[in-house]
């Protein structure tokens, strides 16, 4: 690179409106924290709406990116010699990751409404400011990781939404619990950052760039000597991503973390948290490391195979007597779910390169919508079952449907998504695309394990499922259903069944994929 | 017509939805229970009606064109269809569906089974309807996989909650093992559509596997055919049918055996036989021998079921002899010839019709007697005479029900069943199972006529076997001493054997004699059937709304036996076609 070229490079328009969504999400956090110093503490509700509105808006910023023809925008470049290289890039695959990053963080955000208010009722209150500012902060570091395009803003992206969440998780004062399950969370998860970080400088050592796109072309020309150094490089950087999704065998934090957190956050983790890592390993693994594609290939497929074993197992064992067992279940059953998230990535390293990759992982990007909605309807209802029942056990789901008929119907609808089973057509449809991904890369061993899970997911789903609606112990009270708990649950219950209905809206990623 | 068949599908579903919402005005009838048990029956009749329309506007000229044809693109994603459409093979399957969820919808409104509210039993009912009605519909690979799994939820809630003992064992079972071979099946159904390039079954059995190469084929086979064989029941995968059936309640049942099973059968001949025929033609002799075991373990287990002293379930011992028949209708599509595959699915709707009318009719005999353990019925036990305990001892000539004296209609239909099961010339149970035994003696080019033979062989024995059950089961419930009729040779066995009953009974201070009967009458758990020296109390004959239920059933029992014509003059000709290849 020349002086020239590189003193051109120095100044940098920037793309605003791209970079749009993250940054109101990020401003909006530090305006709460800032507005938390001056308000009274009866005002302090105020905080929720307008982070409310701050998310609301950073969605609507998505609309004015989607119709541009298709064309990617791009921002944050560097023009080298050959090609550009950009660090920024909005396109579909950002856009679709960002809206769920978005919609994810909006809906745990009205499941955070009612829960600080009954926190605020008792004397172990959260404090509110600063649970807004880092639900917010991590929701826009979790926005920013599907646009990079180069392996330092990915890492960076994927701390800032690492870091707040910890926070979050210990943030109940005095509960010992939640400081445990935050330490736990906080220690493995800076293992595997750091591990990924030194991936990140075995390939930076091995290409002389940090560029995704770059890395593509260059790895390829990796000469005999540092191609060692590139593959370990290459594994040692999936690890902090499969951390993140809570893959095998970094998913002991999982139940303990769920539990310990206030259940807004644990919704948040489930759904945004594993977006955040399986985003960040497509783009690594299908972006950064096609070249390599021998090495990450069977070892997603394996980490699949063992991640929705691991997962449905543990859940199986779940006793329902337990306290939080409701919890820990949605727990074990997420890690069970990121199992076959991992599967079609795995499958793309079998894939014939540029066609089959995009469908592949477009397969894991509609599971994660479909996943996504009903999850969170999942914890939704869980909420508000634990505003009654303080230890949120399975058992005492039993009778719900006697108790509210509606959201007995709803939790069965989304139970029975995640197991995908009718009536949860579209449940049953993404496990249909993650399956022809896997039975169309020729990973038949993989797709029967899956199949063997599915099974197995199905006992203890429909056990909770059908102890909805057995006869009440006692007599059934009645409670009142505060306002954002029943918008949280009906916007994800119109999803569900809105998508059950026309599967097309968030199956037509996995056909075209995403580009 | 294509918004008929599209109604027949749609109508239930939408039923389902109505039978949750509070009644509308107007129609609220006496009491909620009762309306909503009448939303059931009117719900299942108007499918019933459009199913007739839909029979009698079918061109019965041309039964192998796919007929009433409805294809809208639903998730291009995928390339799933909306590819509704019926034929020679699937009309009779369909009207066999509507009827018998009608006549149960009918049966529960006069004798709702024991259990939580009817509300969602009706709204289960009518979605495990249109799940059956849809799988007999559909011509798309992943629409047929919907529609599969679709009755699995419905399905295990009917016997996990209004079923009898031990149904949380049973239901679960059901399930467990129906889902995983129907999510092997999927791989199976993956597999075909993605080396293919389409899921749409006509465009598929038109190729005729020609787009598949035979290990794909092979493969696809193994998969699909694992999770049909689950729903069929084949041997050795039959064991969850046993269990779920004896749980069950009696409607449950009999959608169970009549119509549930038969979505196994026909996805052999929609999907396996014209798609992968390669594939199909490697497995055939291993599928005939597995149903030839499944026939003659099906007819022993029976055997051993109906032995005095076995405690065998009446409910139990029907359900094994479904192994038994569904083992004749997969002999006859391993011979992938068209008179075995006619005769495959002239024994699919026998066998929905005749075994529906016997799980009617156990069911009204356990209401009647609060039993269906064929020792309970046919008291007494020998298994507690030393002397005759092991065998089938001559004395137990003289134990029975006494059906045909106590309640005599109920008996004679019973017996009528027994023998349409078995296979009388004359009743629909013949033609079926003769045809698949033809099928086996002529086998198709290519496959081992001597392995077939063979096979026939042993099923005709089967055969034997069947019959032998079966009189026994006709010689246990419904013969024995009639009421008041005991005479004075059987006087001294009959005491000693009510002393027998008093000790089963509980009544440990009985003395002998003639007192006994008595106490046998009243002891707990007992059956009002102690053949005593007093007279048996008589049961409860057929009522007006079971014989409503029942007749149709009988009705055409009788009309397919005498007039098989009728049902191979639809299927022949499509058969026909789909083992050419959609050709001729």
């Amino acid at each position: 690179m020349t002086a020239a070229e590189s003193t051109a490079s120095l100044i940098q328009s920037v793309d605003w409106a791209a970079v749009a969504p993250p940054t109101i999400v990020a401003v909006v956090g530090l305006a709460v924290l800032v507005a938390d110093l001056f308000l009274g503490e009866r005002n302090k509700h105020l905080l929720g709406w307008f982070s409310l509105a701050g998310l609301a808006a950073a969605g609507l910023f998505l609309l004015p990116l989607t119709d541009s023809d298709r064309e990617p925008r791009s921002t944050f470049c560097l023009s080298g010699p050959g090609e550009t290289a950009c660090s920024y890039t909005v396109d579909e695959f950002t856009l679709v990751i960002q809206l769920l990053v978005i919609g994810g963080a909006l809906l745990t955000a009205l499941l955070s409404m009612t829960t600080l208010k009954d926190a605020r009722s008792t004397d172990k209150g959260l404090p509110e400011g600063e649970y807004w500012f880092l639900l917010l902060s991590s929701a826009a570091g979790a926005a920013l990781l599907p646009a990079s395009r180069d392996l330092a803003t990915l890492v960076v992206a994927l701390e800032v939404a690492s870091l707040p969440a910890f926070a979050l998780v210990g943030l109940k004062h005095g509960d010992k619990r939640s400081s445990e399950a935050a330490l736990k969370f906080f220690l493995s998860s800076v293992t595997a950052t750091a591990v990924t970080l030194l991936g990140v400088s075995f390939v930076y050592a091995a290409t002389g760039t940090m560029h995704l796109t770059e890395l593509g072309a260059k790895l390829g020309d990796v000469g005999g000597q540092l191609d060692t150094l590139a593959r370990t490089g290459v594994v040692l950087t999936l690890v902090g991503f499969a951390f993140k999704v809570a893959a095998v065998p970094f998913h002991f934090w999982v139940p303990d973390t769920y539990v310990g957190a206030p259940l807004p956050v644990a919704a948040y983790l489930s759904v945004v948290g594993k977006a955040v890592g399986f985003t960040g390993l497509i783009l690594v693994t299908v972006v950064a490391f096609p070249e390599y594609a021998d090495v990450w290939g069977p070892a997603l497929a394996a980490l699949a195979a063992l991640t929705m074993t691991a997962g449905n197992v543990a859940a199986l064992r779940q006793r329902s007597t337990r306290a939080y067992s409701a919890v820990r279940l949605l727990a074990w059953s997420s890690v069970g779910q990121a199992g076959y998230l991992l599967v079609p990535i795995g499958a793309a390293g079998y894939a014939d390169r540029n066609t089959d990759v995009l469908e592949s992982t477009g397969a894991t990007v509609a599971y994660a919508l479909m996943y996504a909605a009903v999850n969170l309807g999942a914890f939704a209802v869980a909420a508000l079952v634990g505003r009654t029942k303080a230890l949120n056990r399975v058992s005492d789901y039993r009778g719900l449907y006697a108790r509210s008929p509606l959201s007995a119907l709803v939790l069965a609808f989304f139970l029975l998504c995640l197991a995908g089973l009718p009536p949860g057509i579209i449940g049953l449809f993404a496990k249909v695309t993650v399956f022809s991904a896997a039975v169309d890369a020729g990973l038949g061993w993989l797709a029967v394990v899956m199949a063997v899970n599915v099974v197995v997911a199905l006992y203890y789903y429909l056990q909770w499922t059908a102890l909805l609606f057995r006869a009440p112990e006692g007599e059934p009270v009645r409670h009142r259903i505060p306002a954002p708990i029943t918008a949280a649950i009906a916007v994800t219950a119109v999803l569900g069944v809105a998508l059950s209905g026309a599967p097309q809206l968030v199956l037509q990623f996995a056909e075209q994929g995403v580009r | 017509m294509q918004f008929l068949l599209a109604l027949i599908v749609v109508g239930p579903l939408v039923g389902a939805v109505a039978a949750l919402l509070p009644a509308p005005p107007g129609l609220k009838g006496k009491s909620p229970e009762q309306a909503v048990l009448r939303h059931g029956v009117t719900v299942t009749g108007a499918v019933l009606v459009a199913a007739i329309v839909l029979a009698l506007g079918f061109d019965h000229d041309h039964p192998s064109k796919m007929q009433a044809t409805t294809d809208i693109s639903w998730i291009p994603a995928l390339d799933v269809r909306i590819h509704l459409g019926i034929d020679g093979i699937s009309l009779p399957l369909l009207v066999l569906t509507a009827l018998l969820t009608f006549l149960c919808a009918l049966y529960s409104y006069f004798k709702m089974p024991a259990g939580p509210s009817p509300k969602a039993f009706v709204a289960l009912i009518l979605v495990l309807e249109s799940g059956t009605l849809a799988t007999f519909a559909v011509l798309d690979l992943l629409l047929f996989f919907l529609a599969f799994e679709m009755v699995l939820i419905p399905m295990y809630f009917l016997i996990a909650r209004w079923g009898g003992a031990e149904r949380t064992q049973a239901a679960w079972k059901f399930i467990l093992y129906t889902l995983l071979g129907s999510v092997v099946m999927l791989l199976g159904l993956l597999l075909i559509g993605l080396r293919a390039g389409t899921f749409d079954m006509v465009a598929l059995a038109t190729d005729n596997g020609s787009g598949l190469s035979t290990s794909v084929q092979v493969i696809a086979v193994l998969a699909i055919g694992i999770g049909l064989a689950v729903k069929t029941p084949m041997w050795p995968l039959h064991s969850w049918l046993p269990d779920a059936h004896t749980a069950a309640p009696t409607v449950g049942s009999v959608l169970l055996a009549g119509v549930l099973l038969k979505m196994g059968t026909y996805g052999f001949v929609r999907i396996l036989l014209p798609i992968a025929p390669d594939g199909m033609e490697t497995f055939a002799p291993y599928l005939a021998a597995f149903a030839v075991v499944g026939i003659v373990y099906g007819s022993l287990a029976c055997l051993a079921l109906a032995r005095p002293g076995a405690k065998g379930d009446l409910k139990r011992l029907i359900a094994y002899s479904s192994v038994g028949h569904m083992g004749f209708v997969l002999l006859g599509i391993s011979t992938m010839s068209p008179t075995g595959v006619n005769g495959a699915l002239f024994a699919n709707i026998a066998h929905g019709l005749i075994t529906g009318l016997l799980f009617f009719l156990v069911g009204a005999l356990k209401d009647r007697t609060g039993t269906s353990d064929l020792d309970a019925l046919s008291l007494p036990s020998p298994g507690h005479r030393p002397a005759t305990s092991g065998s089938a001892a001559p004395d137990s000539f003289q134990s029975g029900a006494a059906l045909y004296g106590r309640a005599p209609r109920l008996g004679g239909l019973l017996a009528f069943g027994a023998v349409a099961s078995l296979g009388l010339p004359g009743l629909a149970g013949f033609w079926g199972e003769m045809l698949a035994l033809f099928g086996a003696f002529k086998p198709a080019d290519g496959l081992s006529r001597p392995a077939f033979l063979t096979f026939m062989a042993i099923a005709a024995f089967g055969t034997l076997l069947t019959a032998a059950y079966m009189l026994i089961v006709v010689r246990r419930v419904c013969m024995g001493p009639a009421p008041g009729s005991a005479g004075p040779a059987s006087g001294a066995a009959s005491a000693v054997s009510g002393a027998a009953a008093a000790v089963s009974g509980g009544a440990s201070a009985a003395p002998g004699g003639a007192e006994a009967a008595p106490a046998a009458v009243r002891a707990p758990g007992g059956v009002k059937a102690a053949p005593g020296a007093e007279p048996a109390p008589r049961l409860a004959d057929v009522h007006g709304y079971e014989l409503a239920a029942w007749a149709p059933l009988v009705a055409l029992t009788v009309l397919a036996g005498l007039w098989p014509a009728a049902l191979l003059g639809l299927t022949d000709p499509a058969v026909q076609q789909l083992l050419a290849g959609g050709k001729s």
